[in-house]
């Protein structure tokens, strides 16, 4: 537990695509409370990084996670050299709806290019073609507790590495009949970029620091923002969210996996 | 990273259900697979299928998850003393201690496509009652199975990178051991058969109509597989000991389903995990060796570029078939196993070697002490893991 208190991460960058929550940028007011949440459906979205013949392809999901970690981005380049960590609890639940349907049927004929979009780490796949990066990169899921599943690799790996780390959490809603059985109320995407913190390391986004807790998970300052962290998984990085637009130096707990949760410190 | 102990243990394939029984199929070079179908489907293939998954019974408390690939953890988790041995370390690190790191790329799927079958026999809009997503579908169901079958509460997450899942779990725990989020880990991969995959790489057609032949000059391409193992991870490991000393991951950068031709990514992966041991000093690589042309030949490149023509390898798909999600540990288990017993495998069922491939495939098996080994794990996406075990220093 020792190294766990002792480790904090400086936040480099910080990305959100959510109906909205239009970017990070454009969100801070509503998140700090200083301006209504407004409900706006999302607008159809081409990541602007890839390769034409990979954003032909690219699903609902993998531009979901490209939106929110090309918001983290901005023009700021040097994606390649980031290590990067993808934290969904499904992947892609359309492509998935189609797989299962044309398999219940006679003939049995898979699209090749669903059956590729079909593993888990499709967006991790695109993101390295995208920003030609050979760097690690790692493709996870907690269910619900996939953001903090997340948070917990990105920062043993920017540990690991002494190095800065993209973290995308990102999930897109169901299709029927799917959504009766995983019912995402929205599809949406949370990024950030984190490298290991000492006193002289540039952390405009402010540090936080982790460590294993108990219990007690953190629902939004804002009730307005209630629904939207219940509704996607990436969205339980909402009361961590709120503390970095406020800027008001705190503690959230989230969800981890069972009974385990992480309290999450969050100072300027 | 610091070298950890494998403290136990365990692996279930189309071999049979147990360590024992995998020295067993090597040592004969009697393949798991066969040609047969996998329930109804019509694909003229080989498969490798753990035989009896279809009776297997989960814990009363944890009957939300069965489906086949919950069945096949139950089946894996209970060979070789491993249940007793996360018990022993339960019991001394604390539950909450103990990390859970599970691969797989398909989880539940089968469960999924039988849902939706009833569904289109029934002519209805809605999948059945009994169909439970998040207990069987859900990609961390593997992992939720097997924390709560180990009765842990330690930091579980299911890592979901295709074929190199089971591999990078290696990594994943190391980071979080060493960063104190744990303070031991349960490792492992899990991946049944399902219609997804096999009607899915025969889209691509890298499915084989005989059995998978890899680095083979005439090879076809994959035979699809399904297994579970599991590794406890522990601190310190005695001097000498069997030992995960390194994992190298990275990314080809290339292509969603192709790897990259010079192999130049797995190349980054071998070398990380490597560290700084000297690659002359590894005895035997355990190849990912899928038999696709493509797969044999892009690994080979990048064996060659760093190892030369002379360190023996082989890969072992043609005992248990292609195991996907599962491939990563199934050939960890192979790699502890060659140290073990002395003894490399050859390339089964090679009956030419490609040409063009310069690494140095065992066509025959070698009997010779082992220190050093290297496994290799690649997937779709174009991620590539290596780990390498040998003796704790």
């Amino acid at each position: 537990m020792n190294a766990l208190a002792r480790s904090s991460y400086a936040i480099k960058a910080v990305g959100l695509a959510a109906p909205g929550l239009a970017g990070w940028a454009a969100s801070m007011p509503v998140l700090s409370g200083a301006a209504p949440y407004v409900f706006s459906a999302e607008t159809p979205y081409a990541p602007t990084l890839l390769p034409p013949n990979e954003r032909r392809r690219a699903t609902a999901a993998v531009r979901q996670a490209f939106r929110a970690a090309e918001d983290a981005i901005g023009g700021a380049g040097g994606a390649r050299d980031l290590a990067s960590v993808f934290a969904s609890s499904d992947a892609d639940m359309a492509v998935l709806h189609r797989i299962c349907a044309a398999l219940a049927q006679e003939p049995r004929i898979i699209s090749p290019t669903d059956f590729h979009n079909s593993v888990h780490n499709a967006a991790s796949g695109y993101w390295s073609i995208a920003v030609q990066s050979m760097a690690v990169t790692t493709t996870l899921s907690a269910y619900d507790a996939s953001f903090t599943a997340g948070l917990i690799e990105a920062a043993a790996l920017a540990r690991d590495r002494a190095g800065d780390v993209l973290l995308v959490a990102y999930d897109a809603s169901a299709p029927p009949p799917l959504s009766v059985k995983r019912p995402l109320a929205l599809s949406a995407g949370v990024a950030l970029i984190l490298g290991p913190a000492d006193g002289a390391t540039a952390a405009p986004f402010g540090r936080i620091a982790l460590e294993l807790a108990s219990g007690g998970e953190s629902q939004c300052a804002l009730p307005a923002l209630e629904g939207l962290r219940s509704g996607n998984p990436a969205l339980r990085a909402l009361p961590l969210l709120e503390l970095m637009a406020a800027r008001r130096a705190a503690s959230v707990t989230l969800r981890a996996s069972g009974a385990l949760h992480v309290t999450v410190r969050w100072t300027p | 990273m610091k070298p950890l102990a494998i403290s136990s243990y365990t692996v279930t394939s189309a071999l049979g259900r147990g360590r024992a029984a995998h020295v067993a199929g090597l040592r004969a070079e009697r393949s798991g697979l066969a040609e047969q179908r996998f329930e109804d489907a019509q694909l003229p293939c080989w498969i490798g299928a753990v035989a009896g998954i279809e009776s297997v019974n989960l814990p009363r408390e944890l009957a939300a998850f069965d489906c086949r690939n919950n069945r096949l953890a139950e089946v894996a988790l209970a060979q070789d003393g491993f249940l007793d041995a996360v018990a022993d370390a339960r019991a001394r690190c604390g539950a909450h201690r103990i990390g859970v790191f599970i691969g797989t790329s398909t989880s539940g799927v089968r469960h999924t496509e039988l849902a939706y079958r009833e569904r289109q026999a029934a002519g209805t809009e809605y999948l059945p009652d009994w169909f439970n997503y998040r207990t069987t579908q859900n990609t961390f169901s593997i992992a939720d199975y097997t924390r709560l079958r180990l009765k842990l509460e330690g930091v579980t997450v299911a890592i979901s990178a295709a074929c190199a899942s089971s591999a990078k779990v290696f990594a994943s725990a190391a980071r979080a051991m060493e960063s104190g989020f744990c303070d031991a880990a349960v490792v492992g991969g899990v991946d049944s058969l399902c219609l997804t995959t096999l009607y899915g790489f025969n889209s691509l057609q890298l499915v084989s109509a005989e059995i998978c032949r890899p680095a083979d000059a005439g090879r076809k391409g994959l035979s699809i597989g399904e297994a579970g193992g599991f590794a406890l991870l522990t601190r310190a490991p005695a001097s000498g000991s069997a030992a995960c000393l390194g994992c190298g991951e990275s990314s080809d950068a290339h292509h969603m389903s192709q790897p990259r031709p010079d192999g130049a990514g797995a190349v980054l992966a071998m070398r990380a995990a490597l560290g700084v041991l000297a690659p002359e000093r590894v005895g035997y690589i355990n190849l990912h060796g899928t038999a696709t042309p493509a797969n044999d030949a892009a690994e080979d490149a990048a064996v060659t570029t760093l190892f030369g023509t002379e360190v023996p390898c082989s890969s072992t798909k043609g005992w248990t078939g292609h195991t996907l999600g599962a491939a990563g540990i199934v050939e960890a288990a192979f790699s502890l196993l060659v140290r073990e017993q002395g003894f490399m495998p050859r390339s089964l069922n090679t009956r030419e070697k490609d040409p063009a491939l310069r690494a140095a495939v065992l066509l025959a098996a070698r009997a010779q002490p082992v220190e050093y080994v290297l496994s290799n794990s690649f997937g779709f996406g174009g991620t590539n893991c290596s780990v390498l075990f040998g003796p704790a220093p």
